[in-house]
């Protein structure tokens, strides 16, 4: 039995090499894609990463193909599991490379596996368009692997985005000065508190309230409490999904009455709304977009109708505008080789869904950092670099 | 400890044969199949340290992840500081010091109690880790940037494990082995012999920790950014017991044959069904239990025994002809 499975296993190894010889003929563009679709991201991946990559597949093989050079080329992916694992992505991408060959990579998913992959994506020089990594070491990264563009922004951006949306708010009288601030205590909570705090005091806010929690913690029924014993004008709550949803059903339910109520991660999925309908409108958090964009309002209608997934308020666009990135730089070099593409990406700025991005630096330093619920959307009312932030609202009293 | 015999070089010799055999792969790929030997490696010497522990004693440990991701953090934290050796040599023996308090404090119960206990651990060290990491600074992923390419973490790794066999070969003809070979088969009868259970398999839990915790140590580098969920992956503590039972623990070697073809197939899976990877996994899984309940080298022995029977009895049946 043994020998027989490696006997198979020999000839479809064998039959995998052959066809990698074939191809060499060059009709299509090979895309290499390794992303969770297991594992402890393989639900926000479902959500943000894949269905936008689905999309570009089949937006440039519905127009033809990519003009390389006066020659249409149709694209083709090669996808892997990464599992939400490092060892395992850093294979896959070995794989693609190696085995499989592929022209280009689409970025992989999260922080931590676009760091982890980074040294060899940059060895081997293919560009690495990274959508989905926020840090504070962009720059620094980008000298490291001059492959390597950072779209997403980073902490601190995120963190004066709240600070300027609260400033908006108090100018259009909405709220006061008084702030309660709670974390969850895990790595992006920790870091936008960390740069979020200092910036509050700093625009002349009084921080009433602190405080933070484990990441998991079952019972936010007291930080809601105490939240409210200080009489805060404004709540903001840097909170990962799983809190970010719990924390509002505990305001929701000891009608915590407050001008801004702002949560993290989490606010910007489609599933907020359809958990807390309307008594989510005027809740504000992170991401947002530019609902008076017609590009981006045609690329959510896309990818629905394609994908049949609903895209969320953030991270969808910015995915598949790293996509697009790619995509233009590669037709306006005109060729295939890897370092023409990469000069490409840093000469021109790309029109992408989410706006014109200029990668000249390697980091992008245009993003929408707070959205709020209106009307059924989460419209953008604070970003850096962009126009048409929407006008903040006052949050509502909380309908039951 | 017992004299050596000319005679029991011979299995060390082919060892070492084998081992430089594959310490010259890199020299012929430095790609896909240099990135599956580094994740083969890994495993091969972290089931075999597992095994270490576990193949005489019958305690099936999850705590493998504690001991991993202390060894990864050693470097983490210490990587702008001291020399890399020196952090590998740290997370050893802070993977050895966490191993002899637990052993101190669990292996005098057995059974259910211990499994539970390690899988805990694993997740208390986690939250430790977080926890400090929150009180004294504000970052919660930490870089670990060094000049070692894949090569060199391969060649790392190829070392840990010769050192993990050379240490099993040792202990299996010292005393040591002697006195787990009897607690293995019946720890009442071991007690009654004078042998003190307790302190010796705390003494091979540690060792097989401090194996666990280079292990995480030398692959720091390749994680590149290091955060608590990564390092302390629970994930990695089931797939070692998975790959160490599939190979069978009976003998030193037992954990290799179960890492090579586990991880081959795993592969092959999950580079032609990518989207359906945990169905097809789950149906390798039945098949292994069916076809190998006792392991590779459980399944090997029997059909030794059985070629060995039939050897006999067509001898047997030569014998009756030439009568």
């Amino acid at each position: 039995m043994f020998k027989r499975t490696m006997m198979a296993l020999a000839a479809s190894a064998v039959a995998i090499a052959m066809t990698g010889g074939i191809a060499a003929a060059q009709q299509t563009l090979k895309i290499g894609a390794s992303a969770p679709k297991t594992g402890p991201l393989a639900g926000g991946a479902a959500v943000t990463h894949w269905p936008s990559l689905q999309l570009w597949i089949h937006d440039v093989n519905a127009r033809g193909g990519l003009n390389v050079g006066g020659k249409k080329l149709k694209v083709e992916l090669v996808e892997y599991d990464d599992k939400t694992n490092p060892e395992e992505a850093v294979k896959n991408i070995q794989r693609l490379i190696t085995v499989d060959k592929v022209d280009f990579l689409a970025a992989p998913y999260s922080t931590g596996i676009n760091l982890a992959t980074a040294p060899i994506i940059a060895k081997s020089g293919y560009p690495h368009v990274a959508t989905s990594a926020a840090t504070e070491n962009m720059a620094e990264f980008a000298k490291r692997w001059p492959n390597s563009f950072w779209i997403l922004g980073s902490s601190t951006e995120y963190a004066e985005g709240v600070v300027q949306a609260l400033q908006t708010a108090q100018k259009a009288g909405l709220i006061g000065k008084r702030i309660a601030v709670v974390n969850v205590a895990d790595a992006f909570g920790l870091e936008l508190a960390a740069a979020g705090k200092p910036a509050l005091k700093k625009a002349g806010f009084e921080i009433v309230y602190e405080a933070s929690y484990p990441l998991g913690a079952q019972d936010l029924a007291p930080v809601i409490s105490q939240a409210k014993a200080a009489k805060p004008d404004a709540f903001v709550a840097f909170s990962y999904p799983g809190d970010t949803f719990a924390l509002t059903e505990q305001a929701q339910i000891q009608d915590l009455e407050v001008g801004v109520f702002y949560v993290g991660v989490g606010a910007a999925f489609p599933a907020f709304a359809g958990r807390f309908k309307d008594a989510a409108t005027g809740i504000m958090g992170i991401g947002g977009i530019n609902m008076s964009s017609k590009e981006n309002l045609d690329f959510r209608r896309r990818l629905k109708e394609v994908t049949k997934v609903e895209p969320d308020y953030w991270g969808s666009a910015v995915v598949y505008s790293g996509h697009q990135i790619l995509e233009q730089a590669i037709e306006r070099a005109g060729t295939t080789d890897r370092a023409a593409v990469i000069a490409a990406i840093r000469k021109t700025p790309a029109k992408t869904v989410i706006g014109e991005i200029d990668l000249s630096t390697n980091v992008n330093s245009k993003n929408w950092t707070v959205g709020q619920w209106q009307d059924g959307a989460f419209h953008g009312v604070a970003a850096k670099g962009f126009d048409g932030a929407k006008a903040p609202i006052r949050k509502p009293a909380w309908k039951k | 400890m017992t004299r050596f015999l000319p005679d029991e070089f011979r299995i060390p010799a082919i060892g070492a044969g084998v081992i430089v055999l594959a310490a010259l792969l890199p020299l012929f790929d430095d790609g896909f199949y240099l990135a599956m030997a580094v994740n083969i490696v890994l495993y091969a010497a972290l089931c075999t340290a597992w095994a270490l522990f576990s193949g005489p004693t019958h305690y099936i440990s999850l705590a493998t992840a504690a001991f991993f991701g202390l060894g990864t953090y050693a470097v983490a934290l210490g990587n702008e500081l001291l020399p890399f050796p020196l952090l590998v040599a740290l997370g050893a023996a802070i993977a050895a010091v966490l191993a002899g308090f637990v052993g101190a404090a669990t292996l005098r119960i057995s059974g259910v109690y211990f499994v539970i206990f390690t899988l805990g651990l694993a997740e208390l060290v986690r939250q430790i880790v977080s926890w400090a990491q929150v009180k004294w600074s504000t970052r919660m992923g930490l870089y670990v940037f060094t000049d070692f390419t894949e090569a060199h973490i391969y060649w790392m790794l190829l070392a840990l494990t010769a050192a993990v066999f050379l240490t099993g070969w040792l202990i299996n003809r010292s005393r040591l082995g002697f006195a787990m070979q009897i607690i293995g088969n019946d720890e009442a009868v071991a007690r009654h012999c004078g042998i003190d259970t307790a302190r010796l398999k705390i003494i091979l839990f540690m060792i097989s920790g401090a194996f666990i915790g280079m292990a995480g140590a030398i692959v720091a580098p390749r994680y590149l950014y290091v955060a608590p969920p990564s390092a302390f992956n629970p994930t990695i503590s089931f797939l070692v017991v998975i790959m160490a039972l599939l190979g069978g623990t009976r003998w030193l070697w037992g954990p290799l044959v179960g890492v090579i073809p586990f991880t081959i197939v795993m592969e092959f899976v999950s580079a032609n069904f990518p989207n359906d990877t945990s169905i097809v996994i789950g149906i390798v899984f039945l098949v292994i239990v069916y076809v190998l309940p006792d392991g590779v080298t459980g399944r090997l022995e029997q059909l030794l025994a059985r070629m060995r029977r039939t050897s006999t009895a067509s001898k047997a049946a030569t014998v009756k002809e030439a009568a």
